[in-house]
């Protein structure tokens, strides 16, 4: 018995003493003084940069703040965020049907989901988007009917799809195929367990897609999926291709052609796009928040994780009492003898 | 209180509560389960034991349609399991018709398979609100009396992550209750445990056995078997090796494999 003197032993039979406290380590810190001076170089070379890139002519600075909330380029902001938006949750809708197809047990189904993909991963989304504009020429009317029968209705192609929704249908048909992939790697990231469990528990195919399966997956389909809104915000610039020219990039080019001042414009298309992406990382941030509930935080929402070490002293069940207790005292428990 | 799994209340019948006739399962070439005859009497505890690979776990998820048959019968309270039969006719059923059957049906696996985006309680409630449309409120009560009935009370709020390995599986086993089934099937619910939680499993376990649930159990606690269980099954390579009272085979098994297993496990 080393330290013993502590108060609370009293009686003859006393409690093992505790261990002597263990002795904080007193040390020099190590010392980083490299760190330093990488940190000084660096914030040194950017300011420069800064400083010259304020007072450089070419970015004339002053055009871009006349022309950063100019009504065109405002609207043509708007635009982009609408092709977007639309794009995207088509495609997400789509992406969703098409992973689901792509884990069909049917053969046909199948098939029929990785030849989509085959060819709109396959080829350039400009070249997708320059099809799309060209449609009309391909299909001149569009007839709803029974096949091989004179149509019911008929009209033509050129005036039921503006360049706006033809744009939407290129961007949107081209990204689906991506999200299938992202949503099919978050269906088979589940444990198939859990899918077990839900029909053990006698819910339906749905029910555990939508109660089980797809929340779970989320985790996994949010990040790359923010990536690719991201991604899209920019790829709208290449529905000139439709060609549809009201979003931000051929709106700023179509008025710097006019002024011969390009580079201003160029930085006004970029700011916007970056307020854009800066707003969707912050959605995108409190989305896998919320889908994290209960794996991605290893925090305890409540007081004591009562892990391990507390799953003994923690439970000691009900005994007898109202309900009738399954529990019985430790005591008498089976299996613990051989 | 609650009638919440409450077994004894179901019509009492001569129909066993399983009914295996020549069950078999194969998968590909491989034959899993070779002609399996079994018969599990209400309020009756099975225990299936045996090496791995021998067949227990496929059999038993074949009781509730995880697992198709290939080849005989199987019944669960004198109903078809997976098929429905006409005029002398098997019909496969539909996903909806199994997803029923299954209804009644309670399994516990090894590795838990709790829903880890939902807290205890909400684990607990999601199969009796969606799959039988309860009222919230009423769902509610009886989980959290489930819950304290596993001793897990005050873990409701807890997500599955943030309890130990017997804590979710009891949890699991409360989750399973749940849908106030008349036949519990357990695949080995304790192998995957620390060692020091396996007691606080099992003692859920001989409650639920007492409460008079009628329990299939693979399971390798040979303590369990002998002292909860009313019948011991030894399977190997397939079929039923031995069975019987379970004191009887454990003491004194008569098939040579039986012998050889039990010198090993025991």
């Amino acid at each position: 018995m080393s330290t013993t003197e502590n108060s609370g032993a009293s009686a003859g039979r006393t409690p093992p003493a505790p261990e002597p406290a263990s002795v904080p380590i007193k040390a020099i810190r190590l010392r980083h003084p490299w760190r330093m001076v990488f940190a000084v170089v660096i914030v040194v070379v950017f300011a420069l940069l800064l400083v010259d890139a304020a007072f450089r002519p070419a970015y004339d600075w002053p055009s871009v703040g006349k022309y950063i909330f100019d009504r065109r380029i405002s609207q043509a902001a708007l635009v982009t965020l609408e092709l977007t938006v639309y794009s995207m949750v088509i495609a997400i809708i789509l992406g969703v049907i098409l992973a689901v197809m792509r884990l069909s047990p049917n053969p046909v189904v199948k098939s029929i989901a990785w030849f989509y993909l085959w060819v709109f991963r396959g080829t350039p989304v400009y070249v997708q988007l320059t099809i799309w504009g060209l449609i009309s020429l391909i299909y001149t009317s569009i007839d709803i009917g029974i096949p091989f029968m004179e149509p019911w209705v008929s009209f033509p192609t050129q005036a039921a799809l503006n360049l706006f929704t033809l744009a939407i249908i290129g961007l949107a048909l081209n990204e689906a195929a991506y999200m299938a992939e992202i949503v099919r790697a978050g269906l088979l990231a589940v444990d198939r367990g859990q899918e077990e469990a839900a029909t053990a528990l006698g819910m339906s195919w749905s029910q555990t897609m939508t109660r089980v399966i797809l929340p779970q997956s989320m985790r996994v389909i949010i990040p790359p999926t923010g990536n690719e809104v991201i991604s899209m915000l920019k790829t709208t610039s290449l529905v000139t291709a439709v060609p549809f020219s009201f979003e931000l990039f051929t709106r700023s080019r179509d008025i710097s052609a006019e002024t011969f001042n390009p580079i201003p414009l160029l930085i006004v298309a970029s700011l916007w796009y970056l307020f854009f992406t800066s707003i969707l990382m912050v959605g995108q941030h409190f989305l896998e928040k919320r889908f994290a509930r209960g794996v991605g935080d290893r925090q305890p929402e409540k007081k004591d994780p009562g892990t391990a070490t507390g799953a003994f002293t923690g439970v000691v069940p009900v005994i007898g009492s109202d309900p009738p207790a399954i529990v019985t005292p430790p005591k008498d428990r089976p299996g613990g003898q051989q | 209180m609650s009638d919440v799994n409450a077994p004894a209340t179901a019509p009492r019948t001569d129909v066993p509560m399983v009914l295996a006739e020549q069950v078999s399962k194969s998968f590909g070439s491989n034959e899993v389960l070779k002609s399996i005859s079994l018969e599990v009497k209400r309020g009756e505890v099975m225990c299936l034991v045996g090496p791995s690979g021998s067949g227990k776990s496929t059999f038993l998820r074949c009781i509730n349609h995880l697992e198709v048959l290939s080849a005989g019968r199987l019944s669960v309270d004198g109903e078809l399991i997976g098929f429905r039969e006409t005029h002398g006719k098997l019909y496969e059923m539909a996903p909806k018709e199994a997803a029923k059957q299954r209804r009644d049906i309670g399994m516990v696996f090894q590795r838990f398979n709790l829903f880890p985006h939902m807290t205890a309680l909400q684990n607990v409630m999601e199969a009796p609100i969606r799959v039988k449309g309860l009222p919230k409120a009423q769902v509610e009560q009886s989980a959290r009396d489930l819950l304290a009935r596993v001793g897990l009370a005050e873990r409701a709020d807890y997500y599955p992550a943030h309890l130990s390995g017997g804590q979710q599986q009891r949890v699991a086993i409360a989750r399973a209750l749940a849908m106030e089934p008349k036949l519990m099937l357990f695949d080995e619910p304790t192998s995957a445990l620390d060692p020091e939680l396996v007691g606080e499993v099992l003692d859920v376990m001989q409650g639920l056995a007492k409460s008079g649930m009628t329990m299939i159990v693979v399971t390798h606690e040979m303590g369990f078997a002998k002292e909860v269980a009313d019948s011991l099954v030894f399977m190997d390579g397939g079929v039923v090796v031995e069975a019987g009272d379970p004191e009887q085979v454990l003491t004194n098994p008569q098939h040579r494999r039986t012998q050889a297993f039990l010198s090993k496990v025991l």
